[in-house]
């Protein structure tokens, strides 16, 4: 890397965490991620423990966050949620990225009959309200995280692929892409070496959302016990299993569900803030 | 106007034709016979076979999807294996607690959102906008399903203002009804209502930037007549967009908070026709489902030419 690009990097990076929404939101997912990363070395507790004896405590000093209807330590069964619920939505946008950006590139690349057919295979995707269809994929497949992940994945297809297109023509017409081509290059190289470098930012925002939205959509589909199945703990099913014991331990409905709600909003602050850095129409609106 | 209106007519129907296919064939792929489940195992194979014969399910693929398809064109949609009624009559019941849900819950969304964007558009940069903000921002976060399970612990187990769950009926009389999907529609409606509020305010900034909002200002307009009379109309076109998107994120959310409030609506019946291998409902209320869909963008889209003439003369 050369002196300049580091620097520049470097004036980014400070630029970045200037942006009060991308700090906020890397802190908190930072803090997140490592909950789920700790998890695979250390937990309070085993969560596969059942203590029948210490069911339902409330919170105290030796159970932080209280225990559930075994009497497995709330703290515990979190921070290996964490983990299940990342691994679905990392996954699932991967598998969003990974088909729709090529797909949105070829199309935006080729034009007529192919662009026009594949919008309008996107235009069928769209169509489904999504949770219902993966209630339907996951119900058909079974349930289980795998099919969780297949079942979010391919609604993620056609976002991706949507941004990678519109990206992609709004940067065809450039003149460095006009003289890859006067230069000989084919469309696969240039989508390579240059559009694909520039539509990296606007891919990067929304696979953050992409990937908040996969968090909520696994906890539904959990919640209706459609996710990760038990001894697994996910932050949705330990929902639901809270809600019949609202009345006796309702602290069981408040860690998971915050939970949720901290990743989502860290995920989404770090979006919104990437994209006020990126889009400079909106920076010298501040 | 015209052309394009029917450009987006045909390919509606193009979606519809090809979502049909799509739904049919992965409910085939469903393991387990529906004749053999209907009568259980100890039924004989005579008689689950003569019961095949009798749904239809010994002929082919193609016959069967066109025999279904044409049941949909007609509003016929079969007959359910588990309830043995029409399918028909079974989401004609049910789509009267899903629609009345949907509806309030897009009413209350709108309701709140368009006022809270307008507020911190208007003092974009201050604290209240700032704080109004974040408070969409968290609203965005949270999951429908908790804040339901939030608002039934407040409202339904402490204060014992509303009952926690189930749906009396409307024979029961419109208040008694309504109580009972006020919390289901408030629940679906918040997370909503956070978005459509952070979209209002961003579309309303873009506009207020605009000269002819200068040019008003120019002219004598106070800053809320300006804003009300020309930012909030040339701001609605995004604000149409997420709500006709809204409308199926609603739909789907149906499904879940149904579930939690134990309501009798659409959303709850597919989830357990999909448990009892009720194939043909749940292909008809997913197809029902994706029809409103295609249906409500098709009049987003008419919208865009009543809010915006210019795109009445562009065609």
């Amino acid at each position: 890397m050369s002196e300049t690009a580091t620097h520049r990097e470097r004036g980014f990076l400070r630029e970045a965490f200037a942006n009060r929404s991308f700090a906020t939101g890397t802190i908190i997912t930072t803090l997140i991620v490592a909950m789920a990363l700790l998890s695979f070395f250390w937990t309070p507790y085993d969560v596969t423990k059942l203590v029948v004896a210490d069911r339902m405590l409330p919170p105290s000093w030796d159970h932080i966050l209280g225990t559930d209807q075994f009497g497995r330590d709330v703290l515990s069964m979190i921070m290996v949620g964490a983990r299940n619920s990342i691994a679905v939505a990392l996954v699932a946008v991967g598998i969003g990225m990974g088909i729709g950006v090529p797909l949105g590139c070829w199309a935006a690349a080729k034009g007529g009959y192919i662009d026009d057919a594949l919008m309008r295979a996107n235009d069928v995707v769209f169509a489904f309200p999504a949770l219902l269809s993966a209630i339907m994929i996951t119900a058909v497949f079974g349930p289980g995280a795998i099919n969780a992940i297949i079942a979010i994945g391919i609604f993620n297809i056609p976002v991706f692929a949507r941004v990678a297109r519109a990206g992609a023509l709004s940067i065809r017409p450039r003149e460095f892409v006009l003289a890859a081509r006067a230069a000989g290059k084919g469309p696969m190289l240039i989508t390579i070496e240059h559009i694909l470098p520039n539509i990296t930012t606007l891919l990067l925002v929304q696979g953050t959302i992409q990937f908040a939205l996969g968090i909520l959509a696994e906890a539904s589909l959990s919640y209706l016990g459609l996710g990760a199945q038990p001894p697994m703990p996910s932050w949705g099913r330990m929902l639901f299993d809270a809600q019949t014991r609202m009345v006796v331990a309702p602290h069981l409905a408040i860690a998971p569900g915050m939970a949720i709600v901290f990743t989502v909003l860290g995920l989404n602050l770090i979006g919104d803030g990437l994209a006020d850095l990126l889009d400079p129409k909106l920076r010298r609106r501040r | 106007m015209t052309a394009y209106l029917l450009r987006r007519i045909v390919s509606g129907l193009v979606t519809l034709v090809v979502a049909s296919i799509v739904v049919f064939s992965v409910l085939e792929v469903i393991p387990g016979d529906p004749a053999r489940l209907m009568l259980g195992m100890n039924a004989t194979d005579d008689a689950v076979q003569a019961l095949r014969v009798q749904m239809g399910l010994d002929q082919g693929f193609l016959i069967r999807y066109f025999h279904w398809t044409g049941g949909l064109l007609t509003l016929d949609f079969g007959k359910s294996y588990t309830y043995s009624v029409p399918v028909g009559e079974l989401i004609a019941e049910r789509v009267t607690v899903s629609l009345p849900l949907a509806l309030i819950a897009l009413a209350l969304s709108t309701a709140i959102a368009i006022p809270v964007g307008v507020f911190a558009a208007a003092r974009r940069g201050k604290p209240a906008d700032t704080i109004s903000m974040a408070v969409a921002q968290v609203g965005v976060a949270i999951p429908n399903f908790w804040f339901a399970l939030l608002l039934v612990y407040l409202f339904a187990v402490w204060l014992q203002l509303v009952p926690a769950g189930g749906f009396p009926g409307w024979q029961a009389g419109i208040g008694p009804a309504l109580k009972a999907l006020i919390l289901p529609a408030i629940a679906l409606a918040l997370p909503q209502a956070a978005i459509l509020a952070r979209v209002s305010r961003s579309a309303l900034i873009e506009v207020l930037g605009e000269d002819f909002i200068r040019m008003a200002r120019a002219k004598g307009l106070s800053r809320n007549a300006a804003l009300w009379r020309h930012a909030l109309r040339n701001a609605m076109l995004p604000v149409l967009t997420i709500l006709g998107l809204q409308f199926a994120f609603l739909l789907a959310g149906t499904v879940i908070i149904e579930n939690v409030f134990y309501l009798p609506g659409v959303g709850r019946l597919v989830v357990q026709a999909i448990n009892q291998r009720d194939l043909i409902v749940v292909e008809s209320v997913v197809m029902l489902l994706v029809a409103s869909v295609i249906l409500i963008n098709l009049l987003v889209d008419m919208a865009y030419a009543v809010v915006d003439p210019r795109l009445r003369t562009r065609a």
